[in-house]
Order: C-alpha cells, then sequence, then structure tokens
C-alpha cells in the first residue's frame, strides 16, 4: 500500500512539471509583457517596474520558469495586481467560505441522488423512470444561469425567505442564512445529471447473479436494493465523487458571484476580470494538484470499499 | 455498387441481398425506428436551418432595429399602460446608455466594481498611449460600440424614416431596452450560439482524433508523450482553463472563443480514440494494409478511421452540447462574444437586470431556445449512440 502511495506521487512529479510549464507559457510567452496589461491600471512607474523585475520579464525564458517554479514550492506568487493583497493570503481566506457551501451542498447531493437512483432504477422502464430521466433531460438542458436568476429572484428578491445576497462573519449565521439558497440552487442544478450517471451505476448491478441470489433465499427488497445493490453501485459513485471535488470548488463560481460569496470561484472571475494574473495562476497550479490528489484519494477509497480491487 | 451489379447480368438477380447494408445504412435505419431521436434529429436540424438563414441574412438581418417602444411587451400581453412606457420621441434621447448606467439598475454589488474593471480593461486595450494617470470611469468603453450600433438602425431606418419614427406599443415576443424584437433577437442569439458550439467541437474533435490516432497506432513513446499532454490537460478542471485562456488573450470574438473551447476541450475524444486505434491496430485488416505496402498515414485514416467515426461523431454530438452551454456562461460573464453581437449569453445578461423591472420575456426567450435546442440535441446524441452502437443500448437497460 505505501510502496503504491510513493509510486503514485512520484508519478505525478512530470504531469505537475507539466502543468507548472503549460501555465508558464500561457501566462509568460502567450501573456506577454506585463507592462502592457498593467498600464491600465497601475500608474506608479516604479511599480510596474518592480513586478517586471519580480517576474523576470528582461531574462531569458528559462530565468523566468525557474522564477516560477520556485513561486510553486514557496508557494509565494507576491501580492495581487490589483489589490495588493499577497496572493496566499487570498487563496486561503477564500476557502472557508466556498468549502461552507460545498461540503453541505456535495453530502446532500449524494444522499438526494443515491436514493432517487435506487428508486428509479428500481421500477425502471416503467413511466415514473421515463417521465424522471425526461424531466432530468430538460433540467439539465437549461442554463444554470437560469436556474440561479430565477431562483433569486422569487425566493429572495420576491418572497423574501432567504437573503438577496451577502456574507458574515459566523460559520452558523453562514451556513444557516448566507448559503442556504445558493446550497438549494447548487441541488437543483446538480442532482440531475448525478441521478442519471447513478442510475445507470444501479442498473449495472441490478440484473446481476448476486441480486437473484439475495432474492432467492427471501432478502426483503428494501435489504437488496440499500444494502446489496448500493455496496456495489457505491464503488462508481465513490470514484465520480471524489474526482468531482476540485472541478466543483469552481464549478459554482457563478452562484458564488451572484450570492456574493467571498469563495475561491468568485476570486477567479474577478481576477479574470481584472486581468489579475498572479491570483489565476496561483488558482490554476494548486487547483490542478489538488484534482490529481483526490484522484490518487479516490483510487485508495476504491480499494477501500471494494477489496477486490489490486492496486498495481 | 449495387446499381453495377443489377445492370453487369440478370444472372446475379438469382442471388438474393448480394449487398449487405453498410454501419451507416443499418444506423440510420435503426436511428429512422427511434421516434423520440427522430423528432429531436427534426429540431435540430431546424436550428441549424435558421442559423444558415440567419447567417446569409435571410432572417432576422434587421434585428438591432428599434421597431418597438422600450421593453414592448409581448403582444399577447397587450400594450403596457400604467407603467409610463416612454413613448417615442422621449425614448430617442435616452437611447444611448451609458457604460454605468447598463449595469445600474440591478442588486448585483459589484456593478459599479465591474463598471469600474470594464472601464480600465477598455481603455487598456483601446491604447496605452493616454497618460496612465487619468481617471478610468471617464472612459466610456461601450460608447463607440453603441454609436456603431445606434449608426447601423439609423442606416437601415433610413429607408423609411417613419419606422423610427412610430415605434409601436407591443412586439410579437415583446422588446429589449432599446425596443429591439425580442424574437429577431433571439433567432440572431441562437445563430451565435450554435455556430459556436458547432465550430468549437469541430475543432476539438479534429485536435482529439489526430491525438488519440497517433497516440494509440504508434504507442510506445509517442503514446507516453500524448498521455503526459493529455494528463496535464485534465488535471485542471476545464472551466478553470478556459478561463485562464481568457484571461490571457485579452481580445474578444468569435474565433477567439471557439479556439478558447476547442483547444482546452479535446481530451475527452482523445481519451476514447486512443482507445479505438489501440484495439484496430492489432486487427486483421490493418496487418491486410500492411501487408499491401499501405504507409503509415494510409493506415489510420483510411482504413482504421471508418471504423472508429462512429465514436467521433457521438464526441462531436456531444461536445457541441456542452460548448452551447459553456459558450452562454462565458458570454454571460462578458468573456465571450463580443459587445455588439448578441448571443443566447449576453441575453440572459441582460435578462438578469431586466426581470427585476418584471420585463421577463427575453430571459423565457432566450431559456426556451436554448433549452429546445439543448433538449433536442442530448436526446438525438443518444439515439445517435444506441443506432451506431447497438450492443450499448441492452447495458443501459432502456
Amino acid at each position: 500500500m505505501t510502496a503504491y502511495i510513493i509510486r503514485r506521487l512520484w508519478q505525478m512529479i512530470p504531469t505537475m512539471l507539466g502543468v507548472i510549464l503549460l501555465v508558464f507559457i500561457l501566462f509568460n510567452a502567450v501573456g506577454g509583457d506585463p507592462a502592457y496589461v498593467l498600464a491600465g491600471k497601475i500608474s506608479n512607474k516604479e511599480q510596474i517596474e518592480n513586478i517586471r523585475r519580480q517576474l523576470g520579464v528582461d531574462q531569458p525564458y528559462w530565468v523566468q520558469l525557474w522564477i516560477f517554479i520556485k513561486q510553486v514550492v514557496t508557494a509565494d506568487f507576491g501580492a495581487s495586481w490589483s489589490t495588493n493583497e499577497q496572493v496566499s493570503n487570498i487563496l486561503a481566506t477564500r476557502l472557508g467560505p466556498s468549502l461552507t457551501v460545498l461540503v453541505p451542498l456535495t453530502i446532500l447531493d449524494a444522499l438526494f441522488a443515491i436514493a432517487l437512483a435506487l428508486a428509479v432504477a428500481y421500477v425502471r422502464g416503467s413511466l415514473t423512470d421515463r417521465m424522471v430521466m425526461i424531466v432530468c433531460t430538460v433540467g439539465l438542458s437549461i442554463s444554470i444561469l437560469v436556474y440561479i436568476i430565477v431562483f433569486q429572484y422569487f425566493f429572495a428578491y420576491k418572497l423574501g425567505w432567504f437573503p438577496v445576497q451577502g456574507w458574515g462573519n459566523s460559520f452558523t449565521e453562514n451556513l444557516f442564512h448566507y448559503a442556504s439558497l445558493p446550497i438549494l440552487i447548487g441541488l437543483a442544478v446538480s442532482i440531475a445529471p448525478s441521478l442519471r450517471l447513478y442510475r445507470t451505476f444501479v442498473l449495472d448491478e441490478i440484473n446481476q447473479d448476486y441480486v437473484r441470489t439475495a432474492r432467492a433465499k427471501g432478502l426483503s427488497e428494501n435489504r437488496i436494493m440499500w444494502v446489496h445493490v448500493l455496496r456495489n453501485a457505491s464503488i462508481p459513485i465513490i470514484t465520480n465523487l471524489m474526482a468531482n471535488l476540485p472541478g466543483l470548488l469552481l464549478g459554482f463560481f457563478l452562484i458564488e458571484r451572484f450570492f456574493s460569496i467571498p469563495g475561491i470561484g468568485r476570486e477567479v472571475i474577478l481576477a479574470v476580470e481584472r486581468s489579475d494574473f498572479p491570483v489565476i495562476k496561483a488558482l490554476t497550479v494548486y487547483v490542478a494538484f489538488a484534482t490529481m490528489a483526490s484522484n490518487l484519494l479516490a483510487d485508495l477509497m476504491y480499494k477501500a470499499v471494494d477489496p477486490r480491487v489490486q492496486l498495481k | 455498387m449495387a446499381t453495377a451489379l443489377k445492370s453487369v447480368t440478370p444472372l446475379v438477380r438469382e442471388v438474393p441481398h448480394t449487398v449487405s447494408p453498410g454501419l451507416w445504412a443499418l444506423a440510420w435505419k435503426r436511428l429512422q425506428s427511434d421516434h423520440v431521436g427522430m423528432v429531436s434529429l427534426a429540431i435540430v436540424a431546424a436550428f441549424i436551418l435558421l442559423m444558415i438563414l440567419s447567417g446569409v441574412g435571410l432572417v432576422a438581418k434587421d434585428w438591432n432595429l428599434e421597431t418597438g417602444v422600450n421593453y414592448a411587451p409581448p403582444s399577447f400581453i397587450g400594450a403596457d399602460i400604467e407603467s409610463g412606457t416612454p413613448a417615442a420621441p422621449e425614448a430617442q434621447p435616452a437611447a444611448p446608455i451609458p457604460a454605468s448606467e447598463y449595469k445600474s439598475s440591478v442588486v448585483d454589488p459589484l456593478a459599479d466594481v465591474l463598471a469600474e474593471i470594464r472601464g480600465e480593461k477598455g481603455k487598456a486595450g483601446v491604447a496605452a498611449a493616454p497618460a496612465a494617470g487619468d481617471d478610468a470611469k471617464t472612459v466610456d468603453p461601450l460608447a463607440d460600440v453603441m454609436a456603431d450600433i445606434k449608426a447601423s438602425g439609423a442606416k437601415a431606418g433610413a429607408k423609411g424614416a417613419e419606422v423610427v419614427a412610430a415605434r409601436t406599443a407591443t412586439l410579437p415576443f415583446g422588446g429589449d431596452k432599446w425596443g429591439r424584437d425580442v424574437l429577431k433577437k433571439t433567432i440572431k442569439g441562437s445563430e451565435t450560439s450554435i455556430f459556436v458550439g458547432l465550430a468549437a467541437a469541430v475543432v476539438a474533435v479534429v485536435i482529439g482524433t489526430i491525438f488519440g490516432a497517433l497516440s494509440g497506432y504508434y504507442g510506445k513513446w509517442v503514446d507516453d508523450f500524448f498521455n503526459w499532454f493529455y494528463s496535464i490537460f485534465s488535471s485542471i478542471p476545464y472551466l478553470l482553463l478556459i478561463l485562464a485562456v481568457a484571461a490571457v488573450l485579452q481580445q474578444k470574438g468569435i474565433h477567439t472563443i471557439i479556439l478558447i473551447l476547442g483547444l482546452t476541450g479535446w481530451t475527452g475524444v482523445f481519451r476514447l480514440i486512443r482507445g479505438e486505434y489501440l484495439k484496430h491496430k492489432a486487427r486483421e485488416y490493418v496487418q491486410a494494409a500492411d501487408a499491401i505496402g499501405a504507409s503509415n498515414a494510409r493506415r489510420m485514416f483510411i482504413h482504421i478511421f471508418p471504423n472508429v467515426s462512429h465514436v467521433v461523431l457521438v464526441q462531436l454530438s456531444i461536445l457541441t452540447v456542452g460548448f452551447i452551454k459553456a459558450e452562454v456562461i462565458l458570454s454571460f460573464l462578458g468573456f465571450g462574444v463580443p459587445v455588439d453581437v448578441v448571443s443566447w449569453g449576453s441575453m440572459l445578461n441582460e435578462a438578469q437586470n431586466e426581470l427585476i423591472l418584471g420585463k421577463w420575456w427575453q430571459l423565457v426567450a432566450a431559456t426556451v431556445a436554448m433549452a429546445t435546442l439543448v433538449t433536442a440535441f442530448s436526446l438525438f446524441t443518444d439515439a445517435l449512440r444506441d443506432a451506431l452502437d447497438p450492443k450499448l443500448k441492452g447495458r443501459m437497460g432502456a
């Protein structure tokens, strides 16, 4: 097991270097001289010169690349070009609000989608099943923007059930007051695709021999579905959940923007709007690393859930 | 070939079914028996036809003509009397809306910040020449674009001066802030969104297919290299990658957004095509092609490619749906199409503010158009996959 983890970590190094290289090429070679971007933003000539020197713009590319690698390793990307806040500080403070929305959202989404998937798969081919699938397909084809605009308008603006937007200082206030509508919208958007996917996972299992055996020995349908089928179907479900986790961090950037939740996603949009390259660079690199780490974690959990899996 | 055989000699007719239908004929037959798939295909075809008609200027050419009063309600509701709709002469001077007002009616607390940022960005884009010290807010980035729109509208209206003078109180499906016909705007927006989706999907599929073919066919270090490349792209969440590229490429435009989506979206195609080529390269027909001296490129693209093209087609369809959705989000955020081009995303952006004022029609128009197309496209994709790969159907448990 340890050997496996070490080997996987070792194999990650070329990919990590590749991500760094890609981001470097994108921002230093394609993006060009930052002085051009900064001209409309910072009036102080000296400050621009400082940033150029910091990035090593006047030096050969390999020196610039080395500077960038050092930045990644030491987690020191300098200050934001717009707000002068330290990039590491931005990342650290924005993570909390994002997780306040995402963790409950992911848990609720998984619970609802799994329960619904089991129910729908149990009556597969019936009218209910087909209706649910049609609703899912139509629901999926409506842009997330429409959900946010309409929900925010009706539930917050018209009915006043939730705050229109905002973010407080205490965790409980945030979770139960400010985050509830964003979580509700997130659920409305994410259950449809999850349900469709989990339904196919359950259907893969439902015709297996062990289900017939369980039925033959007189187990209740509830036990068959919730214990026997679910345990087997949960293997791909867990992998899917884990693999999506870092993407989720950004996936709900629209929700964060609409509700002005000071999270990672909103920070990305702000950074892109302001051409705040250090923030985007740092976020891209670290989210990529997080994705790799959570993929590894997914494989390890795969093994934990399913003892048949041989890690090699 | 069938016709050739028939014309040669009547003897052949004694042997029935000399030519068995090919993959595509069989798939078409299966697709025809799938009613949902056929209806979806018809809807998708209708949208694409609309896109072409609108593209060549037969439909919705005059979409930016201000034919109605501001926020003209849909005809089926009737003219809005009580909410003080400004009459045509009053509406004229109010028309060139400055950028700050453009967003100010929203609850969005970022509005000012955004307006300011856009101002700065626009200024930086115009030229670095003006003294960097002056206040960014004094420059209206939309001014010249708005002037363009006004000018073209006026030009079109010049033919009949009464067009501008006599603004109608209602429009078939309502009007937007400037009194433009929402129905025509939706058609024009469909053109942009569908075109971007299709073109970007073609770019992504071509890249993914070529990389996948090379990787799967040659194997060894070529495969290692492309796998490394793939792992880099797939470890960065898709939307983050798009946003990062959008941040770097400062110029906006339809070509830019097609390139962004295409260059970042090829990974799924690559993985599938690579797997197919790995499977096919060891098959006997490829060995036979090798024996008759076919070159590597010929084996890859003349012999193997037709046998994996169904995978490519399904991927093209899946990607188009995904890219249409992505374009809408990007344009909504202002990283997509330029200001003077209308797309579903830019319509939703306007609709967001209008909804607070109770003007729901633009939101509904864009949403219905997009939901119809995307639903039809998704169902068609499912039908296409079932038709091309009947082995899958049983597994899906449908």
